[in-house]
């Protein structure tokens, strides 16, 4: 498998304190892999500087064989991001929001590809309904349509179901499994809900105070750490049992 | 730089205006309110200094409440716009999207200018209709006192918005307040000659004050302001250009420390 995001030596210094201390990972095409580690892992900041939101102090990220720093807008064309922590214009409706993204990442035959993907994520009533009375549930499927938009070849989703109620994040989970397999996309995955990250991750980056612990498959996780569940694996990292 | 995420980036606006009442009375109704308030004031006033007193008080007056707003709305067009991005905690997904800065600063100089014409077009017909003020007997001096008052304008909102991102939206009320600190030293309502000493030294160097004098000058006796002019262009430009510097600096310094990501809360 090709790497379709290569990190090599990434660190992020805040003044004194390192946030990031000399990570190296690969993204491969059509995978999706996982960041999780406890709260200042560096989780967060690692996502941001893949981004392009954040400067890092030292190494080096490439997608798509380019150098993030130098290539930035080529780059960005090929990449989407969602949050469960961030939101779409309120007073805008459904297809005006996403009209608008579909024209900043220039896609070609916008409207059909906004109908098609309201369909995949069984929001198509939604259309025409202004963004602020939609549920939370609903602005982060929406938020998922837009991260779409642009057909990404690297997807990054930060607690994409954190805001979802069971049912509907079991659906979107398995939704964007079925969107991963179709469409090959890499995606890079966090959450705090162990189980999701077991049943989403092909592989899992284990990040301490900036570090990393481990790479490898939910099972290899589990079976360097002695533990039963990932969640297990993350309380003994997390409490240095 | 890419016309078409210009053009998304400004119809994003466009459609918030459409539907948001709030919004729409932001671009009307304030504007509109001192028109009505200062203009019946300065039409006072008039009535009790008597047909000899001051007969050009109320062209100084509403011609300056104009194209004061002007200025203002020009400021607004940029750091309100960004704000709503902050508001609506969209501002990351535009800062991941490939639209780069000068396309970012470039839409938001296009809005400033779209709503200050909304603005602008109906004060002057208030104004003509209310007070029979026609700002056109400014005659060809209008278009460059107006492109300098947008200029200016945009000038300050790009630092307001560079310091918003920096410091978060503690700073949000620099959208509000910082063209007004420009306003005493601009001369807006009163002649520079009136400033003490060391203020007129610094008016000297405020690109409105040369606008503002040479409404005046226009006004009292037609004549075109050449050298106001040119000193707020001059002015202007160097204004302009700090301002992209500063916000430029600025980005840089914000993604190094992590703040972007905060989506200027």
């Amino acid at each position: 498998m090709s790497a379709i995001a290569e990190v090599r030596g990434l660190t992020k210094a805040f003044n004194h304190v390192v946030a990031v201390d000399h990570i190296s990972f690969d993204i491969h095409e059509g995978e999706i892999l996982g960041l999780i580690g406890p709260n200042g892992a560096g989780k967060t900041t690692t996502l941001q500087m893949l981004l392009g939101l954040t400067t890092p102090t030292s190494g080096e990220i490439r997608l798509f064989g380019l150098d993030l720093a130098s290539n930035r807008e080529s780059i960005l064309q090929r990449v989407n991001f969602s949050s469960s922590y961030i939101s779409l214009p309120y007073s805008l409706t459904v297809r005006e929001n996403l009209s608008v993204f579909a024209r900043l990442y220039g896609v070609k035959g916008a409207a059909s590809k906004i109908d098609g993907l309201l369909e995949t994520f069984e929001i198509s009533s939604l259309i025409d309904i202004p963004t602020r009375r939609l549920s939370s549930g609903q602005i982060t499927r929406v938020c998922l349509c837009k991260a779409l938009l642009n057909d990404p070849g690297i997807l990054f989703l930060d607690e994409p179901t954190a805001s979802l109620d069971p049912d509907i994040a079991d659906k979107t989970r398995k939704l964007l499994r079925r969107i991963n397999a179709e469409r090959r996309i890499s995606i890079l995955y966090t959450s705090h809900n162990m189980q999701e990250m077991e049943e989403m991750c092909d592989r899992l980056v284990f990040l301490d105070k900036g570090r990393i612990l481990a790479v490898g498959r939910p099972g290899e996780i589990k079976e360097k750490f002695g533990a039963a569940s990932l969640e297990e694996a993350f309380l003994k990292i997390a409490r240095k049992v | 730089m890419k016309t078409s995420r210009i053009y998304a980036y400004t119809l994003r606006h466009l459609y918030l205006y459409k539907r948001s009442l709030p919004r729409l009375m932001e671009v009307f109704y304030w504007p509109l309110l001192d028109l009505v308030v200062w203009g019946f004031v300065s039409v006072y006033i008039l009535s009790m200094a008597g047909d000899g007193g001051m007969p050009r008080f109320v062209s100084f007056f509403i011609g300056a409440l104009i194209l004061w707003d002007m200025l203002f709305r020009s400021q607004q067009g940029i750091s309100v716009s960004f704000l709503e991005d902050v508001w609506s905690r969209n501002l990351l997904n535009i800062f991941v999207s490939p639209m780069s800065g000068a396309e970012y600063v470039a839409s938001l100089m296009l809005l400033s200018v779209i709503k200050l014409m909304l603005t602008s077009t109906v004060m002057i017909l208030l104004a003509w209709l209310l007070y029979s003020f026609n700002i056109f007997l400014l005659g060809f001096s209008l278009l460059p006192f107006i492109a300098n008052l947008i200029v200016m304008g945009w000038a300050i909102g790009i630092v307001t918005t560079a310091v918003i991102l920096r410091f978060g939206q503690q700073a949000e009320v620099l959208a509000w307040g910082i063209a007004l600190l420009f306003q005493p030293f601009s001369a807006v309502f009163y002649p520079v000659s009136i400033l003490p000493g060391p203020l007129r030294i610094i008016a000297h160097y405020i690109p409105s004050a040369h606008v503002f004098e040479g409404m005046r000058q226009v006004i009292s006796n037609g004549a075109f302001p050449a050298e106001h002019l040119l000193w707020a262009a001059g002015l202007n430009v160097v204004y302009l250009a700090v301002s992209l510097v500063f916000f430029r600096w600025n980005f840089s310094v914000v993604k190094k420390k992590g703040l972007l990501a905060k989506g200027g809360e």
